[in-house]
């Protein structure tokens, strides 16, 4: 099949961008969608024009590093994946789509569809950790957890900071991806002794990266490819309540 | 050059105690004079990173993507092993080493592999300390099951993400302490040079790949985690950017590259679906643990897997493995496949797959269990392929997955250059010539979290170094090499992508060098390999600028480097004139097709050592003793 795609280009963070058309033969069903711009990609390289620049790594859908928004979706139309897990079945003979990066402020344009989601890494510096130095661990079995709490917690943890949430959300907000990990510490035992540092530390970080705040639009739950849920964000908000509450910090 | 091991004399439960109690320590007010470069950030590097900045020495960590946590550790699917016996079945320190000493086919070192036993309870309480949601049982106490090829169930993990949890967990580790100021955080940057002085490692040579900057930085030590070479292959399960770039630019500066042709095919694998294909996807081989291998036993069978019925299946490996079943160590499993459709006998609208079928653990365990146990691997599976496995049977394939090759190091983890050390996959030892499910992760957090902050003490007390700096000769004479070596990329003034040539050589590879290896095939390998490369220095085409965000040219300098490195791999397979492990020569078998290994002329490790462009490699042999564990031709029925 032939597709049409308006690829947003951009040299990179100071000059301003466009979207440019580019028409790819023999794409088939079987393709991805990262795919189908490798083969676009290699043709341009071919022929000696600058190739779209766009992140992806382990094209499993795991590491997080592709992003996209295709057709004005966060990693594409289907549910749950991200883009990389994106196959070209979607799509049929002529279609038109339209490829740009994520957008928001607190992730600026590196080239064409790169962004630079380091604001993500700095959260994460600033409290998403347990402080347990190597050698310092008791017996894995000396603490019990109980199995649908271990459970919960990986539903938070399965976070693959890509940055959907923040792409979708019409503020801009990180809150999806800061629940995500407040929770997963939150609900595990070895979480407790920092719980309400953790929480204040990381929303005062994520408030400086310049995200927006939460006005549950719910957009990032639709967009997030581990479908995390935002009931994520209620604990986030609950433990960020009980801390200032409850904390002397 | 000599290969010396330092491995400890004496008892091997004793071996590493007493290795710890000889090694001299740092002082810990002297540790935060000392600087170490850390290259890669998977399990092994954010791992050691993190542990050595706790220990108080300054820390700079390097990783090629945007993230630290993207690093290819993440896609590691089905578990990590430990010897902690908590199921009560048997294991021990003891059984863990002997597992892995004979899952390597005899061709690793016991005293590493002891070790990594030993440490191996020491990760999972580290990794739970951390707040990693293993799975966990109703009482509360960790989950385990049994993993490729074991009789015991020592693997722990957290849903079909082990190593996502895991590389999160080094990941939160690294961060804490990147946020404390004890580690430098660079990423984006890839490693093009190793920079020695007077035969000492003191820096490496690195690219901003957003501007396109050569940057120098001058350290006491290297340690490279840079993961494995599988992409050699072109099509592996491995990320995109994973390369061989690091380690092989540590070669051509004296580091001894030890058994590359150690490749470890993966059986259960999404099977190719054309020539587009950019990269395979494995499925974790825990569903193994309740799917079902099976080919029809009618050759070129166009049925549906339904029509086929159950007297016409072949369970053939539950045929020719009774006592291990399905669960047999991934090379077995995956000639056995090959054989198959070798046959005539595989299936799917290539004939290149093998049905992996859940219709009995459904019925036996019930759907809900299965979903729980397997459910992100089974929409993985669904999403690629278009099929939904718990309707219809997967389909599965072989892929190259890991490769247990890598920079040669002594039991301290050090090259061949004193002060470059080499952690995780991207070294070679712990093993052997196959490594056994859910033991990577083990090896990757063993290096980091407790083994090379030890050893490193040992070797930067003992190591009297003389202050370095960028502004040494040799920082600017290894920059130089890189400045050249990118203009003739972008002056090829070619016509072919650089991953048009990457696809050339890993069709070599996969034919002549994949799961099945002849001296022909090799021959062959060798004098085609220098053709594709002399076609890449004239016919490839890197558009743009070095200054710039470019990322056709970061493609083609590890496409150069894997032109160089299939050469050598294929040169150690066809110099390895015996199978093990996963080097399986198709001259030698046993008449059932089983890998037959000479122990006597091969029981060795054969590091190779770089002579100069043009030169060929020199082979050194380590050779392995087995003290400890009795020898023997592994045997699966």
């Amino acid at each position: 099949m032939n597709i049409t795609l308006k690829v947003w280009r951009q040299k990179n963070a100071a000059e301003r961008g466009a979207l440019v058309d580019y028409h790819v033969a023999g794409v088939v069903p079987e393709m991805s969608f990262l795919e189908m711009l490798d083969t676009l990609n290699e043709q341009l390289v071919a022929k000696g024009e600058d190739p779209i620049a766009f992140d992806s790594d382990c094209r499993e859908g795991i590491c997080g590093m592709c992003d996209l928004m295709i057709d004005g979706q966060a990693h594409g139309p289907d549910k749950g994946a991200t883009t990389c897990q994106l196959h070209m079945r979607r799509y049929k003979d002529g279609d038109v789509v339209t490829v740009e990066p994520f957008r928001a402020k607190s992730f600026p344009i590196v080239k064409d569809l790169c962004v630079d989601r380091s604001a993500f890494d700095r959260i994460q510096a600033a409290g998403g950790f347990v402080s347990v130095n190597t050698g310092n661990a008791v017996d894995g079995n000396a603490i019990l957890i109980p199995h649908d709490k271990a459970e919960k917690a990986m539903d938070a943890a399965a976070c693959i900071g890509c940055g959907a949430c923040v792409a979708a959300c019409p503020n801009a907000s990180a809150m999806l991806f800061v629940a995500a990990k407040v929770s997963q510490y939150a609900l595990l035992p070895q979480g407790q002794p920092e719980r309400e540092q953790r929480v204040l530390a990381m929303r005062d970080a994520m408030d400086k990266e310049g995200f927006g705040h939460c006005t549950n639009e719910y957009e990032c739950e639709a967009a997030c490819p581990k479908e995390i849920k935002v009931g994520n964000i209620a604990r986030l908000n609950r433990e960020y309540l009980r801390a200032t509450l409850v904390s002397d910090y | 050059m000599k290969l010396e091991s330092k491995i400890p004399t004496g008892p091997i439960e004793k071996s590493w105690d007493k290795h710890r109690f000889d090694l001299k320590l740092v002082n810990p007010a002297n540790k935060r004079k000392f600087k170490i470069l850390v290259v890669g950030t998977g399990l092994a590097g954010s791992s050691a990173a993190a542990s050595c900045a706790e220990l108080g020495y300054q820390v700079e960590s390097f990783c090629i993507q945007d993230s630290p946590r993207r690093a290819h550790s993440i896609a590691a699917q089905g578990g990590i092993n430990a010897a902690k016996n908590y199921p009560n079945d048997g294991d021990s320190v003891w059984r863990l080493f002997y597992d892995t000493v004979k899952g390597g086919d005899f061709r690793a070192r016991e005293a590493n592999v002891y070790r990594l036993a030993q440490v191996s309870n020491a990760i999972i309480d580290q990794c739970v300390a951390q707040g990693v949601p293993f799975a966990r049982e109703y009482g509360g106490t960790l989950s385990n099951r049994s993993f490729g090829g074991a009789q015991v169930s020592r693997t722990f993990y957290a849903r079909g993400q082990t190593g996502q949890q895991l590389l999160l967990g080094a990941y939160s580790a690294l961060m804490r302490q990147v946020g404390a100021g004890a580690v430098k955080l660079h990423t984006r940057r890839e490693m093009l040079d190793l920079v020695v002085i007077d035969g000492v490692a003191r820096g490496i040579i690195t690219r901003d790949l957003v501007t396109g900057a050569l940057e120098k930085h001058a350290g006491d030590a290297v340690l490279l985690c840079t993961g494995g070479y599988s992409n050699v292959f072109y099509l592996s399960t491995n990320a995109n950017a994973c390369n061989v770039t690091a380690t092989w630019r540590a070669y051509k500066r004296g580091a001894a590259f030890a058994n590359p042709c150690y490749t470890q095919i993966h059986p259960t694998c999404v099977p190719v679906s054309g020539e587009h294909q950019s990269k395979l996807t494995l499925m974790s081989e825990s569903l193994r643990n309740d799917g079902r291998v099976w080919v029809p036993k009618k050759k070129n069978d166009a049925r549906k897997a339904a029509d086929i019925p159950e007297d016409e299946r072949d369970y053939y490996l539950e045929r020719k493995y009774p006592a291990f079943g399905n669960l047999v160590p991934r090379d077995i499993a995956s000639r056995a496949a090959k054989q198959m459709t070798d046959d005539g006998r595989g299936v799917g609208k290539t004939g290149l797959s093998v049905y992996l079928d859940f219709k009995d653990a459904i019925a036996r365990i019930g759907l809900d269990k299965v979903k729980e146990k397997y459910g992100n691997l089974f929409d993985m599976y669904h999403h690629i392929t278009d099929e939904n496995p718990y309707e219809q049977p997967m389909r599965i394939y072989p892929a190259v997955h890991y490769t247990m090759g890598g920079l040669w190091v002594d039991y301290n983890l050090m090259t061949t250059i004193p002060g470059l050390f080499c952690l995780g996959e991207a070294n070679f030892s712990d093993h052997g010539a196959n490594r056994l499910g859910a033991s990577a992760l083990m090896q990757g957090l063993a290096d980091g979290y407790f083994v090379l902050p030890y050893t490193i003490g040992g070797y930067l007390t003992g190591a009297k170094l003389p202050k370095a700096t960028t502004e040494h000769k040799a920082f600017a004479a290894a920059e130089g090499d890189v400045v050249k070596r990118t203009q003739a990329l972008l002056g090829a003034g070619g016509k072919k992508a650089p991953a048009a040539f990457h696809r050339d050589l890993g069709r070599i590879m996969w034919n002549n060098v994949g799961m099945g290896r002849n001296a022909k095939g090799l021959q062959e390998a060798l004098s085609k390999i220098p053709e594709v490369r002399a076609e890449f220095w004239k016919n490839v085409s890197v558009v743009g600028e070095a200054a710039d965000f470019n990322q056709t040219l970061e493609r083609a300098g590890r496409v150069a480097d894997f032109l160089e490195f299939g050469e050598l791999l294929a040169q150690d397979a066809l110099t390895r004139e015996e199978s093990c492990g996963g080097h399986f020569r198709e001259e030698h078998q046993t008449p059932d097709g089983e890998a037959k290994r000479d122990d006597t002329n091969f029981a060795h490790v054969a590091a190779w050592e770089y002579k100069g462009a043009g030169a060929a490699p020199e082979r050194h042999v380590e050779p392995l003793t087995f003290d400890n564990v009795h020898i023997a031709q592994r045997n699966y029925a």
